[in-house]
């Protein structure tokens, strides 16, 4: 594969096909732990390793495994990595843990790792697979870092609080107070907020989608720019 | 038919031998990294027992000298549960209880009491809760120091009325906005207050004369 090829696929995860606001899917995590940056980024990354790990272990495999079982062992394998990353988040980030430990198992269920798998891993050779994998996660990291950056300014006044139960006491000082003396808006926090803001986010990505397109066309095409609009 | 069958078999055959090595993997997984996980929760709970309990009560190993109770109305509790018993030069000094509030506004709120040998409350702290954010969650220590007014109150100084938040005519402030988690908490701790004091003896009993006590329990536990 040519650098091209992995410059394709990191464009196509961070932006062109990206997991949260283009593809839409991965809601699950999306919504349940975009309530602050911290949540966001640690879900986001740990997506990420699986999606990466798991692009990297069924792309081998994929001339092993008969056609009408393929998404059972697809299955199977996330669990297993999925369940491989708890216990070690479990025993070697205990706060990490503590915070995150209840969403972890939901990462099985998210689809956008099958999605990746059916449609990259299953194809293509070990490392295009991983770097899909990697590129697809942290698309998904990067918009749900956003959202829960929105929503924890929206929702406590805050930026990057938390940060301390996930790295360790130096990481209190981290915290930005956005709003001083702000009392709360507690519909950013809860379900609805994240839908808004996920709302906002896609129309933000496609209003840019939508510009850069009218752009190129007015250059190509310089006689037709008065039509465009 | 015969190459059917062959095929099925073969398709079995392969999903079984992808199942057996995950599930290898998942159980040197689970060797590895079991030992470390166990410490790392026992040192967490030490954590959270040390801020309802202060360490100068006791010189034990507070975790290994833990005593299973039954489920207790009083302590809202429907499973048996783990009391930690502190002792000081060999002198039962404190007990650590888990109670639960089953009234909550958003269902049960999960605590560890806290009560001396004389009967006085050191500590409560809020383990586990699914009360609303930004409303009724100052329960939660990391959020509000609400909880810390329960550290040193007794039946001697607060009596049964006063066991309530201050709207209700009782001693306990609450915050505006959200009376019901309070409410639940107040009579929770009372409740698991009561509890220590009709089961006095059994909770300070020695780790092996416990059977004697609870019929079909087992008395020490880990």
């Amino acid at each position: 594969m040519s650098m091209q090829e992995y410059k394709d696929i990191f464009h196509n995860g961070l932006w062109k096909q990206n997991t949260g606001v283009v593809q839409l899917l991965g809601m699950c995590p999306l919504l349940a732990v975009s309530n602050s940056v911290v949540n966001a980024v640690s879900l986001g990354l740990a997506t990420s390793v699986v999606m990466a790990l798991s692009g990297a272990s069924i792309s081998p495999l994929r001339n092993f495994v008969p056609n009408e079982i393929r998404i059972p062992v697809y299955i199977l394998i996330i669990a297993v990595l999925v369940t491989v990353v708890q216990y070690t988040m479990n025993a070697y980030m205990y706060n990490l843990y503590v915070v995150l430990g209840i969403f972890i198992p939901l990462i099985v269920t998210n689809c956008i790792v099958l999605a990746r798998i059916e449609a990259f891993a299953g194809k293509n050779p070990v490392l295009p697979a991983a770097v899909d994998g990697l590129a697809m996660g942290l698309g998904l990291t990067a918009v749900l870092a956003i959202l829960g950056g929105m929503r924890e300014i929206f929702g406590h006044g805050t930026l990057f609080a938390g940060f301390d139960l996930a790295l360790g006491d130096f990481a209190k000082s981290w915290v930005i107070t956005v709003i001083p003396d702000y009392h709360g808006f507690l519909f950013a926090i809860l379900p609805p907020g994240a839908f808004i803001g996920l709302g906002l986010l896609i129309a933000g990505k496609n209003y840019l989608t939508l510009r850069a397109e009218q752009k190129a066309r007015a250059i190509s095409v310089p006689a037709a720019s008065t039509s465009a609009a | 038919m015969k190459r059917l069958t062959k095929a099925t078999v073969r398709t079995a055959l392969n999903l079984l031998f992808f199942a057996l090595i995950g599930t290898a993997i998942l159980a040197s997984t689970f060797k590895l990294t079991h030992s470390l996980i166990a410490q790392s929760e026992e040192a967490e709970k030490l954590k959270l027992i040390n801020q309802v309990v202060p360490n100068t009560l006791y010189d034990n190993d507070l975790i290994k000298d833990a005593l299973t109770i039954p489920a207790s109305t009083q302590l809202g509790t429907d499973r048996d549960t783990t009391a930690y018993r502190g002792r000081l030069h060999g002198q039962p000094s404190v007990v650590v209880l888990e109670a639960i509030a089953p009234d909550g506004y958003s269902g049960k709120i999960g605590m560890l009491v806290a009560v001396n040998y004389s009967g006085v409350v050191t500590g409560v702290r809020v383990v586990w809760h699914k009360e609303t954010p930004g409303l009724g969650d100052y329960i939660d220590f990391a959020k509000n120091p609400w909880i810390s007014q329960f550290a040193n109150t007794s039946h001697e100084r607060y009596k049964e009325g006063d066991w309530k938040v201050k709207k209700d005519g009782g001693q306990f402030d609450y915050m505006a906005g959200a009376t019901i988690t309070p409410r639940a908490v107040v009579k929770a701790v009372h409740n698991a207050l009561h509890y220590f004091e009709e089961n006095r003896a059994i909770l300070f009993a020695q780790a092996d004369n416990m059977s004697a006590l609870q019929p079909g329990q087992k008395g020490a536990e880990k």
